[in-house]
């Protein structure tokens, strides 16, 4: 530790390096961040959310054999880590034929994930709404689907927001999972940089420090959304 | 024009309703009274099909269903939009104002036109005394005001017969007398209704007939002032000593 900070400090020319190599990496970390890790959070949250409403209402459905495949979907995922599910799609597949893109490999993965997490929360958010919700649309005339979508929906979204952006915030993190099947988003390019240059210390921080910024920025957003949520209970 | 026959419900093994025979004419108002657990809810929700009668008929002017038999769901829904709910607990939509609770059956289950709509809406809020309370959300209104509200979403649909369940008993007293006010209202107006309440003021003031409920069955019935004074079963009696 003190040998690395006097290598730094007491060496101008390393250190001169050492602000050229972060100057220089920022492009292309930023360039991981905006181009694969933010889109690939984005449309696997998209995807896993519709397999999560899906899910949640297959679990609530009447009819068993839907709940029966939510429940083993559900509980395949939860119960197997995400890295191995990255494995068996992307490196897995192709021995029965099946050869996959990483970037959907991983678009697959993690919606397969998402969806399986959140179907929990977005579950547990409808049957918080109360009874007299459904029963006070189906008075007015209303369908099912049309209680669902009109009342019941918009309310569980109320109360799964929180939770939701918990999930979304995770997500986030866990795309760098996502090197390991080579896609070339921030953390990858992170590897390559500092492979090319052996700084791991300083190139692996600055790209911890991307994760930040942009965590702190999803947190922020999320607070504000609460707020403005708050209006009404 | 409401015709109740033989009207038999049964959660699991506990039988709630055991054959209500029941008739309201038109633009009568029927004052539903009884002890608690006597099957009063479950004969409105019947009534509007939030629950399924195990056996029986009920038809509102000439659409019928006969739970003897399968009942189709597009006869359910056909059937409910015939009859306007106000519940104990209002269960107004949280999400939504005061006009847009009121808009949703019509834009959405009556495919109205929006403005068409909003304008109906507007002047039933401003019927049961809230045109100037349109845009607050539930959370922002008081318990009678919220009534209110539920009274307008009911009435927006047009029933043919307007359900309360004990629409007052979840109020503070002092809020009572505005949702009793817009009831009487509607009654003066015509309109049928089925009430369940303990309000034996309103009874007496609104009401064409009471009928007592116990256990399932109609114990009696009679106009207002008859039951009240001169009870003829020995229940009835009791049940309005206890409550009196
Ligand atoms: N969904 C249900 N499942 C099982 N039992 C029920 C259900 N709904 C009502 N019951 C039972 O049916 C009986 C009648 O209930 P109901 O609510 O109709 O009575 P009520 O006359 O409205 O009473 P209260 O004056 O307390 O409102 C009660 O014993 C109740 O426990
Ligand atoms: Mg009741």
């Amino acid at each position: 530790m003190k040998m690395y900070l006097n290598s730094i400090f007491a060496d101008p020319e390393r250190t001169a390096r050492l602000i050229d190599i972060a100057q220089s990496s920022f492009l292309p970390l930023m360039k991981g961040a905006i181009f694969y890790t933010i889109p690939l959070t984005i449309i696997t949250f998209i995807v896993g959310l519709l397999l999560a409403i899906l899910t949640a209402l297959a679990r609530i459905s009447h009819v068993k054999i839907f709940q029966i495949i939510a429940r083993i979907y559900v509980s395949a995922i939860r119960g197997t880590p995400l890295l191995v599910q990255l494995f068996i799609i992307f490196y897995g597949l192709p021995s029965i034929g099946i050869i996959i893109d990483s970037y959907i490999a991983a678009v697959i993965g993690f919606s397969l994930s998402v969806g399986a997490y959140t179907s929990e929360i977005i579950r547990a958010a409808i049957l918080s709404t109360p009874k007299g919700q459904w029963e006070a649309g189906y008075s007015i005339g209303m369908s099912y689907s049309q209680v669902l979508r009109r009342i019941i929906l918009p309310q569980a979204a109320r109360v799964s927001i929180p939770p939701l952006s918990n999930s979304f915030i995770s997500l986030v993190k866990d795309t760098s999972l996502a090197s390991l099947v080579l896609v070339s988003e921030m953390f990858r390019k992170a590897q390559e940089i500092a492979a090319s240059n052996y700084e791991f210390l300083l190139v692996y921080s600055e790209a911890a420090l991307i994760y930040w910024v942009i965590c702190f920025i999803l947190s922020s957003i999320q607070q504000m959304m609460e707020k403005k949520l708050d209006r009404y209970v | 024009m409401i015709l109740i026959q033989g009207l038999y419900k049964q959660f699991g093994k506990l039988e709630v309703l055991k054959g209500i025979d029941l008739e309201v004419g038109k633009g009568k108002v029927v004052v539903v009274i009884g002890p608690s657990g006597s099957g009063k809810t479950t004969m409105l929700r019947c009534l509007n099909v939030l629950e399924t009668p195990t056996n029986g008929v009920i038809s509102i002017e000439d659409n019928t269903l006969d739970f003897s038999k399968n009942v189709p769901k597009k006869n359910i829904a056909e059937f409910r939009r015939l009859t306007g709910m106000v519940f104990q607990s209002y269960n107004l939509f949280p999400h939504k104002t005061a006009l847009e609770n009121v808009m949703e059956g019509p834009i959405i289950v009556k495919k109205e036109n929006r403005d068409a709509a909003r304008k109906k809406a507007q002047a039933l809020l401003e019927k049961v005394g809230l045109g100037d309370k349109i845009d607050f959300y539930p959370a922002q209104l008081s318990g009678g005001q919220q009534q209110r509200v539920g009274i307008a979403r009911a009435l927006a649909m047009e029933p043919k017969v307007m359900l309360f369940d004990e629409p007052t008993s979840a109020l503070d007293p002092e809020l009572v007398g505005e949702v009793l006010k817009v009831m009487k209202d509607l009654a003066n107006e015509g309109m049928t209704m089925i009430v369940v309440t303990h309000e034996m003021r309103f009874a007496r003031e609104a009401a064409d007939e009471v009928i007592f409920m116990d256990q399932g069955v109609v114990v009696e019935r009679n106009k207002p002032e008859e039951i009240f004074t001169n009870p003829k079963e020995e229940r009835t009696r009791k049940f309005l000593n206890m409550i009196q």
